[in-house]
Protein backbone atom coordinates (compact mmCIF):
# COMPACT_ATOMS: atom_id res chain seq x y z
CA UNK A 1 0.00 0.00 0.00
CA UNK A 2 2.91 2.01 1.02
CA UNK A 3 4.71 1.16 -2.26
CA UNK A 4 1.65 2.66 -3.90
CA UNK A 5 1.28 6.06 -2.54
CA UNK A 6 5.04 6.19 -3.10
CA UNK A 7 4.99 5.16 -6.71
CA UNK A 8 2.28 7.55 -7.16
CA UNK A 9 4.32 9.95 -5.29
CA UNK A 10 6.91 10.00 -7.78
CA UNK A 11 4.94 10.26 -10.84
CA UNK A 12 3.09 13.30 -9.40
CA UNK A 13 6.34 14.69 -9.43
CA UNK A 14 7.54 13.87 -12.69
CA UNK A 15 3.68 15.01 -14.33
CA UNK A 16 4.06 18.20 -12.64
CA UNK A 17 7.43 18.92 -13.60
CA UNK A 18 6.29 18.21 -17.41
CA UNK A 19 3.90 20.15 -17.07
CA UNK A 20 5.71 22.86 -15.97
CA UNK A 21 8.45 22.65 -19.19
CA UNK A 22 6.06 24.14 -21.33
CA UNK A 23 9.28 25.05 -23.98
CA UNK A 24 10.19 21.49 -23.67
CA UNK A 25 6.78 19.95 -24.87
CA UNK A 26 6.71 22.68 -27.74
CA UNK A 27 9.95 21.97 -29.06
CA UNK A 28 9.42 18.08 -28.66
CA UNK A 29 6.73 18.61 -30.94
CA UNK A 30 8.07 21.34 -33.08
CA UNK A 31 11.44 18.80 -33.82
CA UNK A 32 9.54 15.78 -35.02
CA UNK A 33 7.22 18.39 -37.48
CA UNK A 34 10.24 19.51 -38.82
CA UNK A 35 11.60 16.03 -39.54
CA UNK A 36 8.37 14.93 -41.19
CA UNK A 37 7.54 18.02 -43.01
CA UNK A 38 10.49 19.37 -44.07
CA UNK A 39 13.46 16.54 -44.08
CA UNK A 40 10.88 13.96 -45.23
CA UNK A 41 8.84 16.75 -47.77
CA UNK A 42 12.33 17.31 -48.97
CA UNK A 43 13.65 14.08 -49.40
CA UNK A 44 10.76 12.94 -50.42
CA UNK A 45 10.82 14.74 -53.80
CA UNK A 46 13.07 12.95 -55.51
CA UNK A 47 12.81 9.47 -53.06
CA UNK A 48 10.07 6.96 -53.19
CA UNK A 49 10.09 3.28 -51.06
CA UNK A 50 8.52 0.32 -51.82
CA UNK A 51 5.73 2.84 -53.69
CA UNK A 52 5.43 4.70 -50.52
CA UNK A 53 5.48 8.79 -50.46
CA UNK A 54 8.75 9.12 -48.32
CA UNK A 55 6.84 11.46 -45.97
CA UNK A 56 4.93 8.70 -45.04
CA UNK A 57 7.69 5.64 -45.21
CA UNK A 58 9.36 7.68 -42.32
CA UNK A 59 6.08 8.94 -40.50
CA UNK A 60 6.48 5.36 -37.90
CA UNK A 61 10.34 6.29 -37.86
CA UNK A 62 9.85 9.69 -36.51
CA UNK A 63 6.86 8.68 -33.76
CA UNK A 64 10.09 5.96 -32.57
CA UNK A 65 12.32 9.08 -32.22
CA UNK A 66 10.11 11.15 -30.23
CA UNK A 67 10.11 8.26 -27.76
CA UNK A 68 13.72 7.52 -28.03
CA UNK A 69 14.55 11.30 -27.26
CA UNK A 70 12.28 11.90 -24.56
CA UNK A 71 12.42 8.82 -22.74
CA UNK A 72 16.17 8.35 -23.00
CA UNK A 73 16.00 12.23 -21.58
CA UNK A 74 14.20 12.06 -19.15
CA UNK A 75 15.98 8.83 -17.73
CA UNK A 76 19.05 10.47 -17.61
CA UNK A 77 18.04 13.44 -15.97
CA UNK A 78 17.87 11.76 -13.00
CA UNK A 79 21.49 12.98 -12.39
CA UNK A 80 20.06 16.12 -12.24
CA UNK A 81 17.96 15.14 -9.44
CA UNK A 82 21.26 13.84 -7.49
CA UNK A 83 22.46 17.12 -8.17
CA UNK A 84 20.19 19.62 -6.62
CA UNK A 85 19.65 16.79 -3.95
CA UNK A 86 16.28 15.96 -4.48
CA UNK A 87 17.49 12.17 -4.70
CA UNK A 88 18.44 12.40 -1.08
CA UNK A 89 14.22 13.38 -0.17
CA UNK A 90 13.16 10.35 -2.42
CA UNK A 91 16.61 7.73 -1.48
CA UNK A 92 15.34 8.63 2.83
CA UNK A 93 11.83 7.93 2.15
CA UNK A 94 10.39 4.23 3.22
CA UNK A 95 9.72 2.77 -0.43
CA UNK A 96 11.48 0.31 -1.92
CA UNK A 97 14.38 1.15 -4.66
CA UNK A 98 12.67 -1.03 -6.88
CA UNK A 99 9.00 1.02 -6.24
CA UNK A 100 11.04 4.90 -6.98
CA UNK A 101 12.06 2.95 -10.49
CA UNK A 102 8.64 1.52 -11.30
CA UNK A 103 7.36 5.12 -9.82
CA UNK A 104 10.40 7.13 -12.81
CA UNK A 105 9.61 4.77 -15.59
CA UNK A 106 5.91 5.42 -15.09
CA UNK A 107 6.97 9.08 -15.28
CA UNK A 108 8.84 9.26 -18.28
CA UNK A 109 6.19 6.71 -19.90
CA UNK A 110 3.74 9.51 -19.49
CA UNK A 111 5.78 12.67 -20.95
CA UNK A 112 6.18 10.41 -24.13
CA UNK A 113 2.93 9.00 -24.44
CA UNK A 114 1.56 12.88 -24.45
CA UNK A 115 4.44 13.38 -27.27
CA UNK A 116 3.25 10.24 -29.05
CA UNK A 117 -0.95 11.25 -29.17
CA UNK A 118 0.15 14.90 -30.63
CA UNK A 119 1.98 13.41 -33.03
CA UNK A 120 -0.57 10.72 -33.88
CA UNK A 121 -3.25 13.31 -34.12
CA UNK A 122 -1.38 15.37 -36.28
CA UNK A 123 -0.34 12.29 -38.43
CA UNK A 124 -4.29 11.43 -39.09
CA UNK A 125 -4.81 15.04 -39.87
CA UNK A 126 -1.91 15.26 -42.51
CA UNK A 127 -3.33 11.56 -44.13
CA UNK A 128 -6.85 12.64 -44.32
CA UNK A 129 -6.68 15.91 -45.71
CA UNK A 130 -4.11 14.62 -47.94
CA UNK A 131 -1.29 16.61 -47.20
CA UNK A 132 0.88 13.43 -46.96
CA UNK A 133 -0.16 11.52 -49.36
CA UNK A 134 -0.43 7.78 -48.54
CA UNK A 135 -0.51 7.98 -44.72
CA UNK A 136 -3.75 6.21 -43.26
CA UNK A 137 -4.65 6.57 -40.36
CA UNK A 138 -7.18 4.07 -38.76
CA UNK A 139 -8.73 3.40 -35.63
CA UNK A 140 -7.01 0.14 -35.60
CA UNK A 141 -3.53 1.55 -36.60
CA UNK A 142 -3.81 4.73 -33.94
CA UNK A 143 -4.45 1.77 -30.57
CA UNK A 144 -1.80 -0.52 -31.95
CA UNK A 145 0.96 2.06 -32.60
CA UNK A 146 0.04 3.23 -29.47
CA UNK A 147 0.43 0.07 -27.34
CA UNK A 148 3.94 -0.40 -29.59
CA UNK A 149 4.94 2.38 -28.54
CA UNK A 150 4.46 2.12 -24.72
CA UNK A 151 6.44 -0.80 -24.76
CA UNK A 152 9.19 0.94 -26.58
CA UNK A 153 9.10 3.70 -24.01
CA UNK A 154 9.12 1.47 -21.22
CA UNK A 155 12.69 -0.05 -22.67
CA UNK A 156 13.75 2.91 -23.67
CA UNK A 157 12.74 4.99 -20.06
CA UNK A 158 15.09 2.19 -18.42
CA UNK A 159 18.07 2.93 -20.47
CA UNK A 160 18.17 6.30 -19.75
CA UNK A 161 17.21 5.89 -16.31
CA UNK A 162 20.63 2.63 -15.93
CA UNK A 163 22.84 5.22 -17.57
CA UNK A 164 21.63 8.21 -15.21
CA UNK A 165 21.20 5.73 -12.30
CA UNK A 166 25.45 5.43 -12.03
CA UNK A 167 26.36 8.37 -13.41
CA UNK A 168 28.00 10.78 -10.21
CA UNK A 169 27.64 14.04 -12.00
CA UNK A 170 26.19 15.77 -15.07
CA UNK A 171 29.43 16.43 -16.61
CA UNK A 172 28.51 13.38 -19.20
CA UNK A 173 25.49 14.79 -20.30
CA UNK A 174 26.57 15.62 -24.02
CA UNK A 175 27.95 11.95 -24.77
CA UNK A 176 24.66 10.68 -24.48
CA UNK A 177 23.35 12.33 -27.33
CA UNK A 178 26.72 11.47 -29.51
CA UNK A 179 26.98 7.79 -27.74
CA UNK A 180 23.16 6.65 -27.34
CA UNK A 181 20.76 8.75 -29.25
CA UNK A 182 22.31 9.34 -32.60
CA UNK A 183 23.20 5.33 -32.84
CA UNK A 184 20.47 4.01 -31.92
CA UNK A 185 18.17 6.80 -33.99
CA UNK A 186 20.15 6.18 -37.37
CA UNK A 187 20.97 2.66 -36.99
CA UNK A 188 16.92 2.06 -36.54
CA UNK A 189 15.64 1.85 -39.96
CA UNK A 190 13.26 5.45 -39.29
CA UNK A 191 14.76 6.83 -42.15
CA UNK A 192 15.67 4.27 -45.03
CA UNK A 193 14.38 0.57 -45.39
CA UNK A 194 16.38 -2.16 -43.46
CA UNK A 195 16.12 -4.65 -46.57
CA UNK A 196 19.22 -4.32 -48.50
CA UNK A 197 21.92 -2.54 -46.50
CA UNK A 198 25.52 -3.02 -46.95
CA UNK A 199 26.99 -5.98 -45.07
CA UNK A 200 29.06 -4.02 -42.44
CA UNK A 201 25.77 -2.37 -41.27
CA UNK A 202 23.25 -5.28 -41.41
CA UNK A 203 24.37 -6.19 -38.04
CA UNK A 204 24.56 -2.93 -36.11
CA UNK A 205 20.61 -2.33 -37.23
CA UNK A 206 20.00 -6.23 -36.16
CA UNK A 207 21.22 -5.27 -32.65
CA UNK A 208 19.44 -1.73 -32.40
CA UNK A 209 16.40 -2.66 -30.36
CA UNK A 210 14.66 0.22 -31.92
CA UNK A 211 14.71 -1.27 -35.88
CA UNK A 212 11.65 -3.38 -34.13
CA UNK A 213 9.47 -1.01 -33.01
CA UNK A 214 9.73 0.92 -36.03
CA UNK A 215 9.58 -2.23 -37.88
CA UNK A 216 6.45 -3.12 -35.88
CA UNK A 217 5.08 0.47 -35.97
CA UNK A 218 5.62 0.22 -40.14
CA UNK A 219 3.41 -2.98 -40.11
CA UNK A 220 -0.03 -1.35 -38.20
CA UNK A 221 0.19 1.85 -39.61
CA UNK A 222 1.40 1.19 -43.65
CA UNK A 223 0.92 -2.52 -43.83
CA UNK A 224 5.10 -3.13 -45.11
CA UNK A 225 7.68 -4.42 -42.94
CA UNK A 226 10.99 -6.50 -42.61
CA UNK A 227 9.93 -9.17 -39.93
CA UNK A 228 6.48 -10.62 -38.98
CA UNK A 229 4.94 -8.31 -36.45
CA UNK A 230 5.17 -11.42 -33.77
CA UNK A 231 8.77 -11.42 -34.42
CA UNK A 232 9.21 -7.91 -33.86
CA UNK A 233 7.01 -8.15 -30.83
CA UNK A 234 8.54 -10.64 -29.14
CA UNK A 235 12.07 -9.30 -29.63
CA UNK A 236 10.27 -5.98 -27.84
CA UNK A 237 8.81 -8.06 -25.09
CA UNK A 238 11.99 -9.78 -24.33
CA UNK A 239 14.03 -6.62 -24.21
CA UNK A 240 11.47 -4.88 -22.55
CA UNK A 241 11.07 -7.39 -19.41
CA UNK A 242 15.29 -7.48 -19.49
CA UNK A 243 15.86 -3.27 -19.21
CA UNK A 244 13.13 -3.30 -16.58
CA UNK A 245 15.40 -5.96 -14.65
CA UNK A 246 18.57 -4.55 -15.22
CA UNK A 247 17.21 -0.86 -14.54
CA UNK A 248 15.68 -2.58 -10.82
CA UNK A 249 19.34 -3.86 -9.98
CA UNK A 250 20.97 -0.37 -11.17
CA UNK A 251 18.47 1.65 -8.36
CA UNK A 252 19.53 -0.68 -6.08
CA UNK A 253 23.29 -0.34 -6.47
CA UNK A 254 22.50 3.33 -6.75
CA UNK A 255 24.88 5.67 -4.78
CA UNK A 256 23.68 9.17 -3.18
CA UNK B 1 14.91 4.84 29.89
CA UNK B 2 14.80 3.04 25.99
CA UNK B 3 17.47 3.73 24.33
CA UNK B 4 16.38 4.85 20.49
CA UNK B 5 19.70 5.01 18.70
CA UNK B 6 23.40 2.98 19.66
CA UNK B 7 26.07 3.01 17.46
CA UNK B 8 28.96 0.96 17.73
CA UNK B 9 32.26 1.72 16.21
CA UNK B 10 30.54 3.58 13.85
CA UNK B 11 33.11 4.69 11.39
CA UNK B 12 33.53 6.39 7.94
CA UNK B 13 36.26 6.96 5.42
CA UNK B 14 36.61 9.05 2.68
CA UNK B 15 40.03 7.59 0.88
CA UNK B 16 42.30 8.25 4.02
CA UNK B 17 40.19 11.18 6.22
CA UNK B 18 38.21 8.85 8.68
CA UNK B 19 35.12 11.32 8.64
CA UNK B 20 33.40 9.42 11.77
CA UNK B 21 36.01 7.76 13.72
CA UNK B 22 34.93 4.25 15.99
CA UNK B 23 31.89 6.42 17.72
CA UNK B 24 30.10 4.91 20.55
CA UNK B 25 27.28 6.49 20.90
CA UNK B 26 23.71 6.50 22.40
CA UNK B 27 20.80 8.39 22.21
CA UNK B 28 17.84 8.03 24.73
CA UNK B 29 14.18 7.42 23.34
CA UNK B 30 12.43 11.28 23.83
CA UNK B 31 14.95 13.42 24.21
CA UNK B 32 17.09 16.15 22.14
CA UNK B 33 20.59 14.75 21.40
CA UNK B 34 23.05 17.47 19.89
CA UNK B 35 25.84 17.28 17.69
CA UNK B 36 27.85 20.09 18.30
CA UNK B 37 31.39 20.87 16.10
CA UNK B 38 33.55 22.91 14.06
CA UNK B 39 33.30 22.07 10.30
CA UNK B 40 34.53 19.12 8.83
CA UNK B 41 34.10 17.05 12.27
CA UNK B 42 31.45 14.41 10.61
CA UNK B 43 28.04 15.97 11.88
CA UNK B 44 26.51 15.57 8.20
CA UNK B 45 28.58 12.51 8.07
CA UNK B 46 27.27 10.33 10.82
CA UNK B 47 23.92 11.47 10.24
CA UNK B 48 23.84 10.41 6.66
CA UNK B 49 25.01 7.17 8.24
CA UNK B 50 21.81 6.96 10.87
CA UNK B 51 19.51 7.78 8.02
CA UNK B 52 20.72 5.04 5.60
CA UNK B 53 21.88 7.01 3.12
CA UNK B 54 25.50 6.21 3.23
CA UNK B 55 27.25 3.29 4.29
CA UNK B 56 29.51 2.94 7.39
CA UNK B 57 32.90 1.68 6.35
CA UNK B 58 33.00 -0.62 9.60
CA UNK B 59 30.54 -0.88 13.16
CA UNK B 60 27.17 0.14 12.51
CA UNK B 61 24.29 1.79 14.38
CA UNK B 62 21.43 0.56 15.72
CA UNK B 63 17.61 3.20 15.04
CA UNK B 64 14.76 2.54 17.13
CA UNK B 65 15.93 -0.94 17.24
CA UNK B 66 16.78 -1.47 13.82
CA UNK B 67 20.17 -2.27 11.92
CA UNK B 68 20.98 0.77 9.98
CA UNK B 69 22.53 -1.64 7.49
CA UNK B 70 20.73 -4.56 7.66
CA UNK B 71 17.42 -3.37 7.75
CA UNK B 72 17.68 -0.02 6.55
CA UNK B 73 14.20 0.32 5.20
CA UNK B 74 12.62 -0.47 8.78
CA UNK B 75 15.52 2.70 9.92
CA UNK B 76 13.43 4.74 7.23
CA UNK B 77 10.32 4.00 8.32
CA UNK B 78 11.17 4.95 11.72
CA UNK B 79 13.28 8.44 10.81
CA UNK B 80 13.22 11.86 9.52
CA UNK B 81 15.69 13.81 8.72
CA UNK B 82 16.06 17.94 7.23
CA UNK B 83 19.37 17.63 5.57
CA UNK B 84 22.35 20.53 5.65
CA UNK B 85 21.70 21.17 2.08
CA UNK B 86 18.17 21.82 0.56
CA UNK B 87 16.86 19.05 -0.78
CA UNK B 88 13.86 20.29 -2.59
CA UNK B 89 12.13 20.38 -5.78
CA UNK B 90 12.41 23.98 -6.89
CA UNK B 91 10.11 23.78 -10.01
CA UNK B 92 6.96 22.59 -7.70
CA UNK B 93 5.85 24.99 -5.10
CA UNK B 94 5.66 25.19 -2.01
CA UNK B 95 2.31 22.95 -1.11
CA UNK B 96 3.34 20.66 -3.84
CA UNK B 97 6.39 19.59 -2.45
CA UNK B 98 4.96 19.10 1.20
CA UNK B 99 2.06 17.06 -0.65
CA UNK B 100 4.84 14.62 -2.37
CA UNK B 101 7.07 14.10 0.80
CA UNK B 102 3.38 13.39 2.36
CA UNK B 103 2.89 10.86 -0.55
CA UNK B 104 6.47 9.22 0.26
CA UNK B 105 5.45 8.48 3.47
CA UNK B 106 2.33 7.13 2.73
CA UNK B 107 -0.17 9.28 4.77
CA UNK B 108 -3.63 9.07 4.39
CA UNK B 109 -5.05 12.31 2.05
CA UNK B 110 -6.97 13.67 4.89
CA UNK B 111 -4.28 13.46 7.50
CA UNK B 112 -1.86 15.39 5.09
CA UNK B 113 -3.74 17.84 4.14
CA UNK B 114 -3.97 18.89 7.75
CA UNK B 115 -0.07 18.23 8.67
CA UNK B 116 0.69 20.56 5.58
CA UNK B 117 -1.40 22.78 6.79
CA UNK B 118 -0.24 22.81 10.75
CA UNK B 119 3.21 23.20 9.56
CA UNK B 120 2.88 26.01 6.41
CA UNK B 121 1.66 27.74 9.28
CA UNK B 122 4.30 27.24 11.59
CA UNK B 123 7.12 28.34 9.39
CA UNK B 124 5.14 31.12 8.16
CA UNK B 125 4.83 30.44 4.48
CA UNK B 126 0.82 29.85 4.07
CA UNK B 127 0.71 32.82 1.96
CA UNK B 128 3.21 31.37 -0.34
CA UNK B 129 2.56 28.00 -0.58
CA UNK B 130 1.76 27.90 -4.26
CA UNK B 131 4.94 30.00 -5.48
CA UNK B 132 7.33 28.50 -6.60
CA UNK B 133 10.14 27.43 -4.54
CA UNK B 134 12.37 28.71 -7.03
CA UNK B 135 11.10 32.10 -6.68
CA UNK B 136 11.88 31.80 -2.39
CA UNK B 137 14.33 33.59 -0.59
CA UNK B 138 17.30 31.42 0.90
CA UNK B 139 15.27 31.67 4.54
CA UNK B 140 12.05 30.78 3.19
CA UNK B 141 13.39 27.54 1.42
CA UNK B 142 15.07 26.13 4.51
CA UNK B 143 11.89 27.12 6.62
CA UNK B 144 10.34 25.21 4.03
CA UNK B 145 12.30 22.02 4.02
CA UNK B 146 11.73 22.39 7.73
CA UNK B 147 8.28 22.11 7.54
CA UNK B 148 8.47 19.00 4.95
CA UNK B 149 10.77 17.20 7.86
CA UNK B 150 8.51 18.05 11.15
CA UNK B 151 5.58 17.13 8.89
CA UNK B 152 5.19 13.44 9.43
CA UNK B 153 5.85 13.13 12.91
CA UNK B 154 8.55 10.39 12.56
CA UNK B 155 9.80 8.15 15.60
CA UNK B 156 13.17 9.84 15.46
CA UNK B 157 13.95 13.23 13.77
CA UNK B 158 17.58 14.45 12.60
CA UNK B 159 17.62 18.25 11.57
CA UNK B 160 21.28 18.82 10.53
CA UNK B 161 21.85 22.80 11.19
CA UNK B 162 17.68 23.16 11.26
CA UNK B 163 18.02 27.04 11.88
CA UNK B 164 21.25 28.28 9.88
CA UNK B 165 20.65 30.98 8.10
CA UNK B 166 17.32 31.78 9.59
CA UNK B 167 16.65 35.05 11.29
CA UNK B 168 16.09 35.46 15.02
CA UNK B 169 12.60 35.68 15.31
CA UNK B 170 12.08 32.54 12.98
CA UNK B 171 14.83 30.36 14.90
CA UNK B 172 12.75 31.16 17.77
CA UNK B 173 9.56 30.40 16.13
CA UNK B 174 11.21 26.80 15.21
CA UNK B 175 12.55 25.99 18.57
CA UNK B 176 9.61 26.64 20.55
CA UNK B 177 7.94 23.49 18.34
CA UNK B 178 10.67 21.49 18.29
CA UNK B 179 10.73 21.66 21.90
CA UNK B 180 6.65 21.28 21.67
CA UNK B 181 7.35 18.48 19.35
CA UNK B 182 9.68 16.45 21.45
CA UNK B 183 7.35 16.74 24.29
CA UNK B 184 3.74 15.96 22.34
CA UNK B 185 4.70 13.36 20.39
CA UNK B 186 7.69 11.93 22.26
CA UNK B 187 9.94 12.10 19.17
CA UNK B 188 13.51 12.02 19.47
CA UNK B 189 15.76 14.42 17.93
CA UNK B 190 19.04 14.51 17.02
CA UNK B 191 20.43 17.73 15.88
CA UNK B 192 23.85 19.23 14.77
CA UNK B 193 24.11 23.27 15.35
CA UNK B 194 26.72 25.99 15.46
CA UNK B 195 24.93 27.81 17.35
CA UNK B 196 25.80 27.26 21.14
CA UNK B 197 22.69 29.39 22.07
CA UNK B 198 20.95 26.96 19.98
CA UNK B 199 22.61 23.52 21.84
CA UNK B 200 22.16 25.32 25.18
CA UNK B 201 18.31 25.81 24.98
CA UNK B 202 17.15 22.59 23.10
CA UNK B 203 19.46 20.04 23.95
CA UNK B 204 19.23 17.46 27.09
CA UNK B 205 22.76 16.35 26.07
CA UNK B 206 24.95 17.44 23.96
CA UNK B 207 28.57 15.78 22.51
CA UNK B 208 31.24 17.59 21.39
CA UNK B 209 32.53 16.48 18.11
CA UNK B 210 35.83 17.02 16.59
CA UNK B 211 37.73 15.47 14.02
CA UNK B 212 35.30 12.39 13.46
CA UNK B 213 35.67 12.00 17.75
CA UNK B 214 33.32 12.34 20.75
CA UNK B 215 35.51 14.89 23.01
CA UNK B 216 32.84 15.51 25.26
CA UNK B 217 28.92 14.45 26.22
CA UNK B 218 27.05 15.87 28.97
CA UNK B 219 24.07 18.01 29.36
CA UNK B 220 24.93 21.59 28.54
CA UNK B 221 24.96 22.48 32.57
CA UNK B 222 27.31 20.23 33.50
CA UNK B 223 29.67 20.91 30.67
CA UNK B 224 29.75 24.35 31.40
CA UNK B 225 30.45 22.98 35.02
CA UNK B 226 33.26 21.37 34.05
CA UNK B 227 35.14 24.94 32.84
CA UNK B 228 34.82 24.92 37.17
CA UNK B 229 33.94 28.61 37.43
CA UNK B 230 33.05 32.25 35.51
CA UNK B 231 34.77 33.46 32.46
CA UNK B 232 36.62 36.82 33.71
CA UNK B 233 37.77 38.42 30.49
CA UNK B 234 40.44 41.69 30.81
CA UNK B 235 42.04 44.21 29.02
CA UNK B 236 45.84 45.01 30.30
CA UNK B 237 48.25 47.07 28.96
CA UNK B 238 51.35 45.13 30.19
CA UNK B 239 50.32 42.10 31.92
CA UNK B 240 52.08 40.71 34.84
CA UNK B 241 50.19 37.92 35.93
CA UNK B 242 52.19 36.03 38.41
CA UNK B 243 50.78 37.60 41.39
CA UNK B 244 46.93 36.94 40.33
CA UNK B 245 47.50 33.39 39.47
CA UNK B 246 48.28 32.68 43.90
CA UNK B 247 44.96 33.88 43.97
CA UNK B 248 43.07 30.69 44.83
CA UNK B 249 39.85 31.41 43.85
CA UNK B 250 41.54 31.70 40.45
CA UNK B 251 41.76 28.15 38.61
CA UNK B 252 43.26 29.35 35.34
CA UNK B 253 44.58 31.70 33.38
CA UNK B 254 44.82 32.05 29.82
CA UNK B 255 46.99 34.95 27.44
CA UNK B 256 46.54 36.23 24.71
CA UNK B 257 48.12 39.46 23.64
CA UNK B 258 46.74 42.16 25.69
CA UNK B 259 43.90 39.83 26.69
CA UNK B 260 43.24 37.80 29.42
CA UNK B 261 41.27 35.24 30.40
CA UNK B 262 40.51 33.99 34.06
CA UNK B 263 38.63 31.23 35.34
CA UNK B 264 37.49 31.90 38.28
CA UNK B 265 35.05 30.64 40.75
CA UNK B 266 32.10 33.13 41.99
CA UNK B 267 33.29 35.52 40.02
CA UNK B 268 31.34 38.14 41.50
CA UNK B 269 32.93 38.33 44.64
CA UNK B 270 35.86 37.97 44.05
CA UNK B 271 36.18 40.60 41.23
CA UNK B 272 37.26 43.12 43.76
CA UNK B 273 40.15 41.36 44.57
CA UNK B 274 41.24 40.71 41.17
CA UNK B 275 41.45 44.20 39.90
CA UNK B 276 43.06 44.99 43.16
CA UNK B 277 46.26 42.50 42.53
CA UNK B 278 46.21 43.31 38.82
CA UNK B 279 46.02 46.94 39.26
CA UNK B 280 45.71 48.62 35.70
CA UNK B 281 43.13 47.02 33.26
CA UNK B 282 41.49 48.89 30.12
CA UNK B 283 38.19 46.78 30.37
CA UNK B 284 36.60 44.12 32.17
CA UNK B 285 33.92 41.73 31.55
CA UNK B 286 32.41 38.98 33.57
CA UNK B 287 30.44 36.22 31.80
CA UNK B 288 29.32 32.38 32.84
CA UNK B 289 30.98 30.05 30.97
CA UNK B 290 29.08 29.41 27.43
CA UNK B 291 29.18 26.29 25.50
CA UNK B 292 31.42 28.21 23.21
CA UNK B 293 33.76 28.30 26.17
CA UNK B 294 33.43 24.56 26.92
CA UNK B 295 34.15 23.80 23.29
CA UNK B 296 37.15 26.15 23.18
CA UNK B 297 38.83 24.44 26.23
CA UNK B 298 38.13 20.60 24.70
CA UNK B 299 39.32 21.29 21.15
CA UNK B 300 41.46 24.45 21.49
CA UNK B 301 39.83 26.08 19.13
CA UNK B 302 37.17 28.67 19.05
CA UNK B 303 33.76 27.18 17.78
CA UNK B 304 32.18 30.12 14.79
CA UNK B 305 28.75 31.01 14.48
CA UNK B 306 29.29 32.65 10.58
CA UNK B 307 31.65 29.24 9.19
CA UNK B 308 34.06 30.47 7.10
CA UNK B 309 32.08 29.04 4.38
CA UNK B 310 29.53 31.18 5.03
CA UNK B 311 25.70 31.09 6.07
CA UNK B 312 23.15 28.23 4.33
CA UNK B 313 22.05 30.35 2.56
CA UNK B 314 25.47 31.56 0.82
CA UNK B 315 26.41 28.16 0.65
CA UNK B 316 23.49 27.38 -1.22
CA UNK B 317 24.17 29.76 -3.47
CA UNK B 318 27.42 28.53 -4.24
CA UNK B 319 25.85 25.13 -4.42
CA UNK B 320 23.94 26.17 -7.04
CA UNK B 321 25.72 28.07 -9.14
CA UNK B 322 28.27 25.36 -9.52
CA UNK B 323 25.77 23.77 -11.86
N1 LIG C 1 31.53 12.51 -0.14
C1 LIG C 1 32.69 12.84 0.48
N2 LIG C 1 33.87 12.53 -0.08
C2 LIG C 1 35.02 12.84 0.53
N3 LIG C 1 35.12 13.48 1.71
C3 LIG C 1 33.97 13.83 2.33
C4 LIG C 1 32.70 13.53 1.74
N4 LIG C 1 31.73 14.00 2.57
C5 LIG C 1 32.39 14.55 3.61
N5 LIG C 1 33.71 14.45 3.47
C6 LIG C 1 34.73 14.93 4.44
O1 LIG C 1 34.43 14.39 5.70
C7 LIG C 1 34.67 15.34 6.72
C8 LIG C 1 33.44 15.51 7.58
O2 LIG C 1 32.46 16.16 6.81
P1 LIG C 1 31.02 16.49 7.36
O3 LIG C 1 30.21 17.03 6.22
O4 LIG C 1 30.47 15.29 8.05
O5 LIG C 1 31.33 17.63 8.42
P2 LIG C 1 30.31 18.49 9.30
O6 LIG C 1 30.67 18.26 10.71
O7 LIG C 1 28.92 18.23 8.89
O8 LIG C 1 30.74 19.97 8.90
P3 LIG C 1 29.86 21.29 8.68
O9 LIG C 1 29.72 21.91 10.01
O10 LIG C 1 30.70 22.12 7.76
O11 LIG C 1 28.57 20.88 8.06
C9 LIG C 1 35.11 16.60 6.03
O12 LIG C 1 36.52 16.68 6.11
C10 LIG C 1 34.68 16.42 4.61
O13 LIG C 1 35.55 17.05 3.72
MG1 LIG D 1 27.43 19.29 8.14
Amino acid sequence: MNEITGILAIWYREFKVFLREKSRIVASIINPVLWLLVFGGGLGSSVRISGLNYQAFIFPGILAQVVLFSSIFFGVYIVWDRKIDFLKEVLVAPISRTSIFVGKVIGGTTDSLIQVLILLVMGWIFGTTGFIPGLHLTPFSFIAAFLILIVTTVSLVSIGLIVGSQMESPEGFQLITTFILFPIFFLSGSLFPINNLPRWLEPLTLADPLTYSVDALRQVILGTSRFSLLHDLSIMAMFMVLMIALGTYAFKKMKL
Amino acid sequence: MAVIIRTERLTKKFVDLVAVDALDLEVEEGEIFGLLGPNGAGKTTMLLMLTTLLRPSSGTARVNGFDIISQSHQVRKSIGIVFQTPSSDDTLTGYENLKLHGMLYGMPKALREERIKEVLKLVDLTERKDGLVKKYSGGMRRRLELARGLMHHPRVLFLDEPTLGLDPQSRETIWEYIEGLSKREKISIILTTHYMEEADKLCSRLAIMDRGKVVALDSPANLKKVIGGDVVLLKIGNPDLERVKQLEFVKKVQVKGSSVALTVTNANEHLFEILQTIGKVESVEVRVPTLNDVFLSYTGREIREDSPEGGWAERMMNYQSRS
